[in-house]
């Protein structure tokens, strides 16, 4: 079981999850450092991820697009705020309008993740903390709730052919 | 999916102003497991009774609780269906970080992600 515990926080608007992975710190990093490997899990299967720019430093930003199954677009951004790399990673995660850049009428939402080794694997724990329903709704509207449970057919898909 | 209805502009902003403010969102914490009336949610505040009373018309207004009267009390209840919208929205996002967490495990199980420590810089 890779999800350990989820804790959803109704009053606060964050969600803590906890997941346990069979690597080092030093692995798990490189899949949120390397956008090629960050594309392979940050999208939804139906709703893939492309990184056009990924500056994982301090101050540094990423730019993606999320593709639907009908050629349909959705962009986002994020800002690198604290990067402690293998241990830490702040972040804040918005969404673009269509010219990619972040849209200023739509405040992003946080994120932070934490590494630590436990025995031979690592705990991931992850907290995201919106601003509001209103965010909650838009982020999750454009794209990703659509994609939920077909994760199978890409999983197979990625260990059957091997580097993306 | 969110099965419930989308929130209107003016229910969203409503919201958002009523959960923006921390007394507001104690407020609302207190509502949601136990009932007190609006003079007994006041003592847990350093602040007036009318000055509460302004918390709680705001998060009335935003549809989170509803007033009701009880003898010569008006009781501070959650509103579950807007509630149940938040718990929604979270338990989407909930699905959808369990599914991340999931992609990472099966891209390191996959032989192609190396151990970064012998590579130097990524692309």
């Amino acid at each position: 079981m890779t999800v350990i515990s989820t804790i959803k926080d109704s009053e606060n608007l964050t969600l803590t999850l906890v997941a346990d992975l069979d690597a080092t710190p030093e692995q798990v990093w490189a899949v949120w450092e390397d956008p090629r490997t960050l594309e392979r899990w940050w999208g939804p299967p139906t709703w893939p991820a492309t990184f056009t720019r990924h500056d994982f430093v301090v101050g540094g930003e990423s730019r993606y697009h999320m593709t639907g199954p009908d050629g349909e677009t959705s962009r986002g951004y994020w800002q690198m705020q604290a990067i402690d790399k293998p241990n830490r990673i702040d972040f804040m995660n918005g969404l673009a309008g269509p010219d990619g850049e972040p849209a200023p009428d739509m405040p992003p939402m946080s994120g932070h993740v934490t590494f630590e080794a436990r025995g031979a694997g690592t705990r991931m724990t992850a907290v995201s903390r919106f601003l509001d329903l209103a965010q909650m709704e838009t982020m999750l509207g454009r794209g990703m709730a659509e994609g939920m449970g077909e994760a199978i057919g890409q999983i197979d898909k990625i260990l059957a052919t091997g580097p993306a | 999916m969110v099965v419930a209805r989308p929130l209107t502009e003016g229910e969203l902003d409503r919201v958002f102003h009523a959960l923006a403010d921390a007394t507001r969102r104690d407020i609302l914490s207190r509502a949601i497991h136990g009932e007190e009336s609006v003079s007994a949610l006041s003592r847990h505040y350093s602040m007036s009774l009318p000055a509460v009373q302004k918390h709680v018309a705001v998060l009335e207004r935003a549809a989170l609780v509803t007033k009701k009267r009880r003898g010569r009390e008006q009781i501070v209840h959650a509103n579950g269906s807007m509630i149940a919208k938040a718990v929604a929205l979270l338990d989407q996002y909930e699905a959808l970080w369990i599914e991340r967490a999931d992609r990472i495990a099966d891209v390191l199980a996959a032989a192609d992600v190396l151990a970064p420590a012998d590579e130097g810089e990524r692309p």
